[in-house]
């Protein structure tokens, strides 16, 4: 099960995020995770979103430049090592690991962590044949 | 001092006469000698003995830029080759180059221009000349050099960079004059700074600085930092490199050398010569040159020309100091750039639109800074910052490598540059010259 997740690009000017944010606002989408990888000049703003097809009609259609990108959402035990059981998982697999970052989402001692990997379909595997739980859009 | 009095100090009478007849026997010369030019003269319906008169310059067509490189690289030598005894060219980052061949009339021509110069620079042959332009086929660096030697000053022909021994050389040498690019120069007064280098204690006491704009705001600036008298200089390949005209201790306008370059004043649209005192293109005739001798040749540069009595006792006709330039050529760091080739460089990198917008900027070392926002094509656009830096890094190198300038490159949204009707906006100068 994988989450479509949402990228922007976002020049660096003042209020840009802002804009953004607004249209989301606008538009009644509830934010799930988010993080923003920025070089000197320009960042690539992620979103895990409640309802990710309508937010990405909405930024478009407000003249954004989005990409839609397949992520997993992992549930890891919310304790010290909970994260590092799932990277020696990956590792021993030999899954790359593009970026990842937490989601707010915090329920019954579980927190869920967002993989950009290399492989979706292996990070899938690896989910399935470790009992892993993976969250789907709608769960977040 | 006046190098050349007899030239510089004429009477207007005498020099219109040298001029008509310099003229008439260059006219002469170029239908015999230059096919390109009895082609020209031909189709315009032009004999030699039709120019009677000064006046009669006006029945000659121009020559422009792209002439001169359609006739590359010997197409304009109006001399024997075994009479060429040297070539300079322009940086040819537009495409193909433009020569200047010399004849030995012609660097004698060129040692006494820039001599005149020199000397209304205040140099004498006491003189230590350090000479910061570079030397090679950039008419820079030789035309200080031979200007120097006609002088009898000393040369110090360090060429241009190596900021550090620069400083050192000036220190240890004693130079008292300073040749190079007007930016350059106050690059040189805050690299003299960090090593603890006070001006004051220099013997410097004048700099000739030319090959890109600058202004008197400039001046005061560098006049300050390095303690010196600055004087404009201008010249340009096509006609024979530095010493077509130059700023006298008055620095009002710039004396041109008019017994070697005639200069008229045109309407840039209708090609019509404007009276003294009027601003449009410059344009220059070598009245005396023969290795490739130029006929009304159009600058793009905008100025207007004017006598007075000039205090410093020369009659030369003067131009007041540039306004800009008729076409879209930027010269960064003197290199000259035109917005269309960084267009080509991006058509042809995958992941960018042909949108863009240049901006130049004079840092904060007050060297010319060029930054292109480029506009990231749609469906390029990634999740991962690697891809988009790769992006950027091609762009800067492929400039790099194919314009010889730094830019700095900055990705923008698609759609973000403003579109206009008709002639986009491309460049937007925000150097304070």
């Amino acid at each position: 099960m994988t989450i479509n997740q949402i990228s922007v690009f976002l020049e660096n000017k003042s209020g840009r995020l802002a804009d953004v944010t607004k249209v989301l606002a606008d538009g009644n989408i509830n934010l799930r995770a988010m993080t923003i990888a920025d070089t000197a000049d320009f960042g690539i703003l992620r979103l895990i979103v409640n309802n990710p097809d309508k937010a990405a009609q909405i930024l478009e259609e407000n003249g954004f430049t989005i990409r839609i990108t397949k992520v997993l959402g992992i549930e890891i035990d919310d304790k010290p090592g909970g994260l590092h059981k799932i990277m020696e998982l990956f590792k021993e697999n030999g899954l790359n690991i593009e970026y990842l970052y937490a989601s707010l989402e915090n329920k019954n001692q579980k927190a869920v962590v967002i993989f950009k990997v290399e492989d979706v379909n292996l990070g899938l595997k690896i989910i399935e044949s470790n009992s892993l739980v993976a969250i789907s859009g709608k769960d977040l | 001092m006046i190098w050349n009095p007899d030239a510089e100090t004429a009477d207007r009478k005498d020099m219109r006469q040298h001029q008509i007849e310099s003229l008439r026997s260059l006219v002469e010369m170029v239908y015999n000698n230059v096919p390109f030019y009895r082609k020209k003269f031909d189709d315009a319906g032009i004999k030699p003995e039709d120019i009677v008169t000064l006046e009669d310059i006006q029945k000659l067509p121009f020559t422009t830029k792209s002439e001169l490189r359609e006739t590359y690289p010997y197409g304009l030598v109006a001399s024997s080759k075994k009479d060429i005894v040297e070539v300079h060219a322009s940086s040819g980052t537009t495409g193909t180059p433009v020569v200047d061949a010399y004849t030995e009339k012609d660097i004698d021509i060129w040692s006494d221009a820039m001599a005149r110069t020199l000397a209304m620079a205040g140099a004498t042959h006491k003189d230590i000349i350090q000479n910061a332009y570079g030397y090679g086929l950039f008419t820079g660096g030789l035309g200080v050099h031979y200007g120097t030697r006609r002088l009898g000053a000393q040369i110090v022909p360090i060429s241009a960079g190596n900021t550090a021994k620069q400083i050192a050389v000036m220190k240890d040498f004693g130079t008292t004059i300073l040749t190079c690019t007007p930016s350059y120069s106050l690059y040189l007064a805050e690299a003299a700074k960090d090593m603890g280098v006070d001006f004051r204690d220099l013997p410097l006491k004048a700099g000739c600085f030319g090959a890109e704009p600058w202004s008197n705001n400039m001046r005061n600036e560098i006049e300050e930092k390095l303690n010196l008298s600055a004087h404009d200089i201008y010249g340009l390949t096509e006609i024979i490199g530095p010493g077509v005209a130059s700023e006298c201790s008055e620095k009002n306008g710039l004396h041109i050398n008019e017994d070697y370059f005639y200069p008229e004043i045109i309407d840039p649209e209708t090609g019509e010569v404007l009276p003294e005192g009027e601003k449009g293109e410059l344009v220059f005739t070598t009245l005396t040159r023969t290795g490739t001798p130029i006929i009304r040749y159009r600058t793009r540069d905008i100025t207007y020309l004017f006598r007075d009595r000039c205090s410093c006792g020369r009659t030369t006709v003067k131009m007041h100091r540039l306004y800009g330039r008729n076409d879209d050529m930027m010269i960064i760091r003197g290199v000259n750039v035109f917005p269309s080739q960084i267009e080509d460089i991006l058509v042809n990198i995958e992941g960018t639109e042909p949108h863009y917008q240049i901006i130049l900027n004079r840092g904060e070392k007050h060297l010319d800074e060029i930054e292109i926002q480029v506009e990231v094509e749609e469906s390029f656009f990634s999740d991962e910052t690697k891809v988009l830096e790769n992006l950027r890094n091609k762009i800067s190198e492929t400039i790099k490598s194919k314009l010889g300038i730094n830019g700095i490159i900055k990705l923008v949204e698609p759609r973000s540059i403003a579109r206009s009707e008709g002639k986009a906006k491309r460049v937007i100068d925000n150097r304070i010259l």
